[in-house]
């Protein structure tokens, strides 16, 4: 019997039977797995869906899927897929009306789909997920119903790429909360394993059906010694404590006209962005005028549109757009919803065309402060 | 695609209302009388806002223009500048459109009590400061020395004419017109509103400010009023952005850390005045 807040130890060779025991209870498994190049969360059913024995090199603006010399279930850093296409969806249908004489009439659709089960979450994605809870758990009633449904099953990291500062951001690497079950990945030459940490009861029912093995104190400190490897991998780092400051003090500053010549606003960055919330709403009439439906999908403050307002755009120039993103991310977000915007997870360096590093960018700010000193 | 909820939740979906009366104004903005499907009329705070909602055509934040203390009919003073409003313009007695809302925060009436009151609107800025004025008027004993400035291009775009002839000619409510051209046969002020702002009767210390109109006319406004003594934290704008969701979620609206739906559209000054002074924000 397993309980909450206790460990225990999978073999590499039962992982299936995790799968396995998740699909018993209805849930729709959405995991990491190789397409197109790259790793990108889809349906998996079976261990050989996921991403063994391969990696993924990360820079600004570069990303490489690479061949492992090992077998390594999670020996990479991920995509450019998140969690978030699932729960806050790229396209959403609101509601669906119909014309009725003078009038109209709302239709009622309503269809239970399968709950969802997140396999290999990171722990900057969990906190994306946190953030995003915060934004739509009061007003959206089809995220509401696929949240408090899903059942995660995080990944600790045991390494970190070139554009990861989540050590920085405070939500990483390693995931103290927020997941049904955890897995620490621990590959040695005679013996490949996981460490299971138990997050709440739903997890603990799953591993019920999953045999495993008490851990001992030096699996324990196997897991902690990938946290540290990781964090010692760390490729960024952004100086967070005082960044709201900063920028609420800068939103007058050259950098902007900088980052604007280098940046295309092709909206990138917000689409891999984990925490990143926009959408537009519009109406789609039949061809026959009888019926009608109002339709969300993920929309970008980078579009010149999304500032529209009679007679013209209010953030027209690429600066204000990508200062608006910025400062968002970073530091009036703070003050909309208590928490960073920013979960540190790289994507938006990772999958700018042009390469635009946040962290450098705040880091020209701060820098051009130290010399001028601030007024 | 569907959404796995039941229907409705009425700050998402919106709620059938009947055209009873359809008055123009001025050349492109019209007045509607709107009834509820069900009966039940809109209970609002004077400043809130709707999502006014046309079949198949689209859907624009609108403010409400009735009064607080006479809900039904549900009234809104709409300015064609675009499909939908140019649409809802448009529409005829008996005819149907949906409405959700109210959204938003409105103006500081019950903080206000005890004050003297500056209410300074710009051309179309007048539609939602009209239920400020009026739960005023039927509650003037709770307030000091009352003022209206009221600011239009030309006489022809006037707002209300009718109503503000009626609120000039009593004698507890300070009522100034100007305009930026005119006639020979014009009576009243030329010029921008702000100027009006010197020939309020008010007691700075003690004075709140509402204003509502273009954010350049607001800007002076603002300024004008600091020359009177009139503090941010008493002086009240009305933001305009771009509401789509009008629930906090789609990020159109946002303004510096404020959502324009739910944190506004009514501001105290001295919440945005950093962002309000800066461009493209």
């Amino acid at each position: 019997m397993v309980s909450p807040n206790s460990k225990v130890i999978l073999e590499r060779d039962r992982l299936q039977t995790i799968l396995d025991a998740i699909r018993a209870q209805g849930f729709r498994i959405l995991g990491p797995t190789v397409r197109d190049e790259a790793i990108i969360y889809d349906d998996i059913s079976r261990v050989e869906d996921l991403p063994i024995g391969w990696t993924d090199e990360q820079g600004a603006g570069r990303y490489r899927l690479c061949k492992r010399s090992d077998q390594a279930v999670f020996g990479f850093i991920g995509g450019a897929h998140s969690s978030k296409q699932f729960l806050f969806l790229p396209r959403e249908m609101i509601w669906k009306v119909v014309r009725e004489g003078k009038g109209f009439r709302f239709v009622d659709t309503q269809r239970d789909s399968a709950p969802l089960a997140f396999f290999g979450v990171r722990s900057c994605d969990l906190h994306a997920i946190s953030i995003q809870d915060k934004v739509f758990m009061p007003v959206d009633p089809g995220y509401r119903a696929r949240r408090e449904k899903a059942l995660i099953v995080a990944v600790q990291c045991g390494l970190a790429g070139k554009t990861c500062f989540c050590a920085s951001m405070g939500t990483g690497p390693r995931a103290t909360g927020d997941f049904d079950l955890a897995l620490t990945e621990i590959l040695e030459k005679q013996r490949h394993y996981f460490v299971v940490e138990i997050g709440t009861q739903r997890g603990a029912e799953i591993m019920e059906h999953v045999s495993h093995q008490a851990a001992a104190a030096s699996d324990l400190e196997k897991a902690e010694a990938a946290t540290r490897r990781a964090l010692s991998q760390m490729g960024r780092t952004m100086e967070a404590s005082d960044v709201k400051d900063l920028l609420y003090r800068n939103y007058e500053h050259p950098q902007w006209d900088d980052v604007a010549r280098r940046c295309l606003t092709c909206a990138n960055c917000t689409l891999v962005c984990p925490t990143c919330f926009c959408s537009s709403l519009e109406d789609a009439t039949d061809l026959s005028g009888d019926q009608s439906e109002r339709r969300r999908q993920w929309d970008s403050c980078f579009n010149l549109e999304h500032s529209y307002l009679h007679g013209g755009n209010i953030r027209s120039s690429p600066k204000a757009r990508y200062r608006q993103w910025m400062t968002h991310k970073l530091a009036t977000w703070q003050d909309q919803f208590g928490t960073s915007g920013c979960v540190g997870c790289g994507r938006c360096i990772t999958w700018c065309p042009v390469g635009i590093d946040i962290t450098a960018e705040v880091r020209a700010i701060r820098e051009s402060e130290k010399r001028h000193g601030n007024d | 695609m569907d959404p796995p909820w039941t229907q409705s939740d009425p700050l998402l979906t919106p709620r059938p209302y009947r055209v009873t009366r359809n008055r123009r104004e001025l050349q492109d903005t019209v007045t509607l009388e709107l009834e509820s499907g069900d009966g039940a009329p809109l209970s609002f705070s004077a400043g809130q806002f709707n999502m006014l909602y046309l079949f198949g055509i689209g859907e624009v934040p609108i403010s409400i223009s009735g009064s607080p203390h006479e809900p039904d009919p549900l009234v809104h003073t709409i300015r064609s500048v675009g499909a939908v409003t140019k649409a809802i313009c448009g529409l005829k007695r008996g005819q149907t459109l949906g409405v959700r809302g109210p959204f938003g925060k409105g103006w500081p009436l019950e903080a206000a009590i005890g004050q003297d009151l500056v209410l300074i609107a710009g051309g179309i800025g007048l539609a939602p400061l009209r239920p400020a004025v009026r739960q005023v008027i039927a509650q003037r004993d709770r307030y000091g020395k009352v003022s209206l400035l009221v600011g239009a291009r030309t006489p022809k775009d006037l707002l209300y004419l009718a109503e503000l002839k009626e609120w000039r000619s009593r004698f507890d409510l300070q009522v100034l017109i100007t305009v930026d051209s005119a006639g020979a046969d014009w009576r009243s002020h030329v010029g921008v509103v702000t100027m009006l702002i010197s020939k309020a009767e008010f007691e700075a210390g003690e004075t709140v400010a509402m204003i509502c109109g273009p954010e350049v006319m607001m800007r002076f406004c603002v300024a004008e009023l600091r020359k009177r003594g009139v503090v941010a934290e008493n002086t009240y704008l009305s933001m305009e952005r771009n509401m789509k969701c009008a629930v906090g979620y789609c990020g159109h609206c946002q303004f510096g850390p404020t959502f324009v739906c739910k944190d506004g559209p009514v501001f105290p000054l001295a919440r945005i005045e950093p962002f309000f002074r800066m461009r493209g924000v």
